[in-house]
């Protein structure tokens, strides 16, 4: 139902001719540099957001995420290659990039001493919308976020999640076309991460394109289409979710057994699938290709050699993990990785 | 179910001014929902005003010149001083915006990027006119009178309104360039407290040695006080009129674009 009737909403936007020229990417950034005197921030980042589509920009702390969002989102100068939003250039045409863009950074930009209704309206006003179209709109998103029982209450006394909504709410006053959110889980109980989670997975039903950063591998394989990995400033890796964890590495099995002699046995039963064993602690790690029948067979196996189990966890490719692959070092070691690109 | 949106097509001066206009009603309302700081806004003049009278009343009528008494002579000074030290809010709640992401977010926004510093300066105006009917009330309560026509009137808000904008202004830099509110504090109490006490404010400047004298005398503050003291007392106000109006206009022309510049420059950090 609600599906055609926001994408038509968007097509009523000052926008609207820009989506009839159709440049191919909906973001596209080239050879992207910023220093802050010495320190190189980033390195020559190279992105494409395809339209409706969303792209997560995943890395750890300092890696550079909310520095590109700043400087794709018109927030921050930089120093060489080119950034287009819509076919808009960044440098040349702020305006008609703010008119197409909303933004949710990573501390929640919202007036505290406003309710969250009057948030809602000002931003629309400010967006250009009428007072009457910001009112509407404001109801409209109070009640698709949840926050209609505290429309009136000033965004001060919000919780953390309520805020991020509110947050996210006011930037999608305008259902601009181009959405970028700056680690918008980042600090969240895991119910109102997944609250957020549904309100991301709703917006893109609706067709909007997205740009995400985040530090969590889990998040960006929940709802990305592609995934670019970056870290000191430059891109480490990109593709979809697949593509990167099977360079990242399967889901593992973990196994611990009662005695030395057990894990033995088990080693001789499960054969080359074991990736792993640790002596001290009478643990094996399996790789899972396909969860639903590896860790059956495996189970099987032990059962046939009469194997005792004493505990077992299927541990998922983290971030680190990611890190561990991608550039063969620990997240430690990344000075001296720095010091060799700099040669 | 989702509403069809309706863009304003204004032409791009209108569009700049209702910015101004919804950022001057975003901060009227955080000066109206900060307890605190209204009361301190009601409470602070009406002490100001009785201390000043009941300590120095006595000793400085002395020096006045005759049928004139303290209170009508200290009101000009001391809402002068108040305006000075009120405007300072300015600067605080510029400091608070630039310290939390709302900044991006308004930077992020088809918005004039003025607007912002607007709001806080025009609605520091209002309220800064709130305390100064509250010191004129609280003075008539404990006697002064003045004989000033509606026309004298008139000009005297004009003027008070003229400082006050160009205060705001001034404290409008210093809230884009300062990292902390209470920096923000500091340094705007150690700028006005000496600019508005060497001056005309609360004494006769005839007793000051030569060199404070000299400066206490030339000062814009003391134009504007020794202007708006001439009006209530109904006295010539000589030059004093065009010098704290050319003072506050001359101000104003570097302050407004030094403003934005900086906060342009500033936010982009």
């Amino acid at each position: 139902m609600r599906r055609p009737e926001r994408v038509r909403s968007h097509l009523s936007g000052p926008w609207y001719n820009c989506r009839m020229t159709k440049p191919t990417y909906a973001i596209e950034a080239t050879d992207l540099t910023k220093s802050y005197g010495k320190n190189h921030v980033l390195k020559g980042i190279n992105l494409k957001v395809e339209r409706g589509t969303m792209l997560a920009l995943l890395g750890p702390n300092g890696a550079g995420k909310t520095t590109t969002v700043r400087i794709l989102s018109t927030l921050l100068p930089f120093d060489g290659g080119t950034v287009t939003v819509e076919g808009h250039d960044v440098r040349t045409q702020p305006d008609e990039v703010r008119r197409v863009i909303g933004l949710t950074g990573q501390s929640a930009a919202v007036d505290e001493l406003l309710t969250g209704r009057e948030n809602l309206t000002m931003m629309g006003q400010l967006y250009r919308l009428t007072a009457a179209s910001a009112k509407a709109r404001a109801q409209e998103l109070l009640e698709e976020f949840d926050l209609v029982e505290a429309a009136e209450r000033p965004a001060k006394t919000y919780s953390g999640g309520m805020r991020r909504r509110l947050d996210l709410a006011v930037s999608l006053i305008a259902t601009p076309p181009i959405i970028f959110l700056d680690e918008p889980t980042t600090g969240l109980d895991p119910r109102s991460r997944i609250a957020m989670w549904d309100i991301i997975k709703r917006l893109m039903a609706n067709g909007t394109t997205i740009l995400l950063t985040t530090q969590y591998l889990e998040e960006a394989d929940q709802l990305a289409d592609r995934i670019v990995v970056i870290d000191g400033g430059k891109v480490i890796a990109e593709g979809t979710a697949g593509e990167l964890k099977s360079k990242v590495g399967k889901d593992r099995l973990e196994l611990t057994f009662e005695s030395t002699a057990a894990l033995e046995k088990a080693g001789k039963a499960l054969g080359k699938t074991v990736v792993d064993t640790n002596a001290k602690d009478y643990t094996a790690t399996v790789v899972i290709q396909d969860i639903n029948t590896d860790v059956k067979n495996t189970l099987a196996a032990l059962e046939r050699e009469h194997v005792k189990l004493v505990s077992m966890a299927v541990h998922k490719p983290t971030l680190d993990d990611v890190f561990l692959s991608l550039t063969g070092k620990q997240k430690a070691a990344e000075p001296n990785d720095q010091k060799k690109e700099a040669k | 179910m989702a509403t069809e949106l309706v863009f304003s097509k204004q032409p791009k001066w209108a569009l700049a001014a209702l910015d101004s206009l919804i950022m001057i009603k975003r901060s009227s309302m955080h000066i109206l929902r900060n307890r605190d700081q209204l009361l301190g806004t009601f409470f602070q003049p009406i002490m100001f005003l009785v201390l000043f009278a009941s300590v120095f009343g006595g000793a400085i009528s002395k020096a006045l010149p005759p049928g004139v008494s303290y209170l009508n002579f200290l009101l000009a000074g001391i809402i002068v001083q108040t305006l000075a030290f009120g405007s300072s809010t300015t600067a605080i709640a510029i400091c608070n915006d630039m310290q939390k992401g709302i900044v991006d977010r308004f930077r992020s926004l088809p918005m004039s990027n003025l607007a912002v510093l607007n709001g806080h300066v025009v609605s520091d105006l209002f309220r800064n006119g709130f305390s100064t009917v509250i010191m004129l009330l609280a003075g008539v309560v404990m006697g002064f009178r003045s004989s000033a026509s509606l026309t004298d009137w008139l000009l005297i808000a004009g003027i008070l309104a003229l400082f006050t904008l160009t205060f705001s202004w001034l404290s409008a830099i210093m809230g884009v360039l300062a990292d902390s509110v209470e920096g923000v504090q500091w340094l705007s109490f150690i700028i006005v407290f000496p600019l508005t006490f060497a001056s005309s404010a609360f004494a006769p400047t005839d007793s000051m040695n030569k060199y404070l004298k000299l400066f206490a005398e030339n000062q814009p503050i003391t134009h504007i006080i020794e202007a708006v003291r001439a009006l209530i007392l109904h006295r010539p106000i000589g030059d004093h009129g065009w010098l704290a109006a050319a003072w506050c206009v001359g101000v104003l022309i570097v302050a407004i674009p030094l403003a934005s510049y900086l906060f342009r420059h500033k936010t982009t950090k």
